[in-house]
């Protein structure tokens, strides 16, 4: 290696962070939400041509313009929260469970199978709890097959999950195509419309305020568990180091299990939310890539229940409001997906420069050694 | 029948192979890149954007030039995967971001960057074309070998293919070749299994992590530009592409991380990809069972995950620092 090059890779030094202050942290968080926010704008206006501070207020009115909105808006960040929360303790444990979505799925298609079954054969506060169990259950059970294997064979779980999301939206459409009104319409239908049997019941004259309140709560008990509890002690344990977890007597098998456990369980409940108490029907998208979207609303909560809040209110709102762009310019509404991908690449990239610090050397410094 | 079969398996199986090549090269660097979805969409539109644009752009439609016609797509999806893996590429390995998020969040762009241009290409170059069809361009990319027709069945099994699906052969059949024989994918390996050690060797860690990441993206969109322009006829309809990223992700697995063997299994997944449509001719079955069929790529996949992580031999284990970043001051 020559000395010019030797001299050129010194000139940029990164090194850890030892701490920084919470405030400033977020303030480079915010910045980067805004920077985000200004290379959306520039493209927004690349493909419409219109003022961007009109095409933002647009987005606002599409999110938040009629009470209508609020409600579709509220009911949206619940259900995002939810699985967020649900995979939250697993990424905790640095347990990669991208199955939300299929472990939603399944929960979702316990729900309607008692809706279905059982509609007219049991009461309706009974059904009610039959629901409710079997949701949770078979959100748990999906969640803890890769659990037990990564526990024992210590099987990729990744890649486990990952794969077990296609087996269920395949088990799914399979039930759709048994049960579909009219037969052989490859769709069920809302279940239940005249009895409304197994349906959450509706608080008020809002339909949704029920789901909001019930994730308002675990997002409380979440907070709870993880930061107060024994378990929630010893799951982040078992993250930041297996060795130390076992060396002080963690049994780590168990951890990973029942960690599992409730993070399926919680996903069954999201599941439960959705058909249950809102479309009271089910398809092989039911979930709507929520289970992905949840890990990195999760993720970049830094796995914290009441700042998830936020970033699943971040991400719901830029979704509805790129929504409204696209149906008043005509385009395609997919471009919500990629605002949403914009962003979250600004909030990552954003995280080097709160855990590293860059420092350039000057070249008499260089020249010096 | 079961030429017909076979032949359909193969065309269902390159998108895959092309996307199992380009993410087995990326995982071998260490790089879990599950943005391989999203990479395969924008290498599809990207050639779709380029093609759209030549075509109309010519004046005379009956005589395009036969190299531009095949080179703008090419090169605009070499140009969007490569874009799409140097963004995974700068957040995970210079900013040592989250892998897994990095990639979900490569993957909802990518599929919202596909399904954006392929609704409003339209809008956007005020054309008046009903939708994107490109035909012409779609002509020369499946452009079969033209002793084809007259092998009879071996003609259809073996040439009835375009260019790029021998190109996907060739590049997997190059790819397990410098993975094993060479002393890149020697190096290569290293940076996936142990980058500190191969750090302590001399080797860039980084170069070898970007190259890999961004050569593995742009074989990955090739998938999206040879299911678009051959299997699809050109045309280009939103979500159409469906799972088949996740396929190939599931398919690295299958194959314990050897592009070589991708070569077959890419094959069987095609084949049990469209299999229910011919059993259909065989054992009448309702679109029911056809679903559960549908199954069968992710539950061979996660059988075979199982079986390997239960046998713990060493040449079929993933790469061991797979899915997480390297810093050098940490120890």
């Amino acid at each position: 290696m020559n000395k010019e090059k030797a001299n050129r890779e010194q000139l940029v030094h990164i090194s850890k962070r030892a701490a920084l202050p919470g405030w400033k942290s977020w303030l480079i968080r915010v910045l980067s939400v805004v920077a985000s926010l200004i290379l959306c704008a520039v493209i927004i206006v690349l493909f419409t041509g219109d003022n961007p501070f009109q095409i933002y207020a647009t987005m606002i009115k599409g999110a938040v313009g009629t009470p209508r909105r609020i409600w579709g808006l509220l009911q949206n960040v619940a259900m995002l929260l939810c699985v967020s929360l649900a995979v939250t303790p697993a990424f905790k444990m640095r347990f990669w469970n991208i199955g939300a979505e299929g472990q939603v799925l399944m929960g979702g298609l316990a729900t309607a199978s008692c809706m279905i079954l059982f509609g007219d054969k049991l009461p309706p506060a009974v059904l009610l709890a039959v629901v409710v169990v079997a949701s949770i259950v078979a959100g748990a059970v999906w969640a803890v097959i890769p659990a037990v294997f990564k526990a024992i064979w210590n099987t990729n779980e990744t890649l486990f999950t990952l794969m077990m999301n296609y087996i269920a939206m395949q088990i799914v459409a399979y039930f759709v195509y048994i049960w579909s009104v009219p037969k052989g319409s490859g769709k069920i239908g809302v279940i239940n419309a005249t009895t409304q049997a197994g349906w959450l019941p509706a608080l008020g004259k809002h339909g949704y305020l029920l789901n909001i309140l019930i994730v308002a709560a675990l997002t409380v008990f979440m907070y709870i568990y993880l930061r107060f509890s024994k378990h929630g002690y010893e799951l982040t344990v078992v993250g930041e180091s297996e060795n130390t977890a076992r060396y002080i007597g963690i049994n780590v098998k168990k951890v990973i299990i029942r960690t599992m456990l409730l993070s399926g369980a919680l996903c069954g409940v999201a599941g439960l939310l959705l058909v249950s108490g809102t479309d009271h029907t089910i398809t092989r998208d039911t979930a709507a890539g929520r289970g992905f979207t949840a890990i990195m609303v999760s993720w970049l909560a830094k796995f914290n229940p009441l700042y998830m809040v936020l970033t699943s209110l971040l991400i719901v709102f830029m979704q509805k409001g790129a929504t409204e762009i696209s149906t008043v310019f005509g385009l395609n509404d997919s471009f919500s997906d990629i605002i949403t991908g914009i962003i979250i690449f600004f909030i990552i990239g954003s995280e080097f420069f709160i855990n590293y610090t860059v420092k350039f050397r000057s070249r008499k410094e260089v020249a010096a050694q | 029948m079961i030429t017909s079969f076979l032949h359909r398996a193969v065309m269902q199986g390159i998108p895959l192979l092309f996307g199992s090549t380009g993410e087995i090269i990326t995982e071998k660097s260490g790089n879990l890149n599950l943005g391989i979805p999203g990479i395969m969409y924008v290498g599809g539109i990207s050639g779709v954007i380029g093609s759209f644009l030549y075509e109309n752009s010519l004046a005379d439609k009956s005589s395009p030039n036969a190299f531009l016609i095949v080179a703008i797509p090419l090169l605009a999806c070499l140009l969007g995967s490569f874009l799409m893996g140097l963004i995974y590429a700068f957040l995970t390995t210079t900013l040592r971001a989250n892998q897994n998020v990095t990639g979900l969040a490569l993957t909802t762009f990518g599929i919202g960057f596909g399904n954006f241009f392929g609704g409003s290409l339209i809008t956007l170059v005020k054309t008046d074309v009903p939708s994107i069809t490109l035909s012409l361009t779609s002509k020369y990319f499946s452009k079969t070998l033209p002793f084809a027709d007259k092998c009879g069945w071996f003609g259809e099994v073996f040439l009835s293919y375009s260019f790029l699906a021998y190109f996907a052969i060739l590049v997997a059949i190059v790819v397990g070749f410098m993975l094993k024989r060479t002393r890149t994918g020697l190096n290569l390996r290293a940076v996936g299994e142990s980058p500190a050690t191969a750090d302590a060797a001399g080797i860039s860690v980084t170069k070898y992590k970007y190259v890999a990441t961004c050569v593995g993206s742009m074989i990955a969109g090739l998938g999206g530009l040879y299911y678009v322009m051959d299997y699809a006829s050109g045309v280009w309809s939103n979500d159409a592409f469906g799972d088949r990223g996740w396929l190939a992700i599931a398919l690295v697995i299958f194959t314990v991380w050897r592009p070589n063997i991708g070569i077959l299994g890419s094959i069987l997944f095609g084949g049990l990809y469209i299999v229910h449509n011919y059993l259909n001719n065989i054992i009448p079955m309702n679109m029911s069972t056809q679903e559960l069929i549908k199954m069968a790529p992710y539950v061979v996949t996660v059988i075979v995950l199982i079986a390997i992580s239960m046998r713990k031999k060493r040449e079929t284990q993933p790469p061991a620092s797979l899915g997480l970043a390297y810093f050098r001051e940490d120890r």
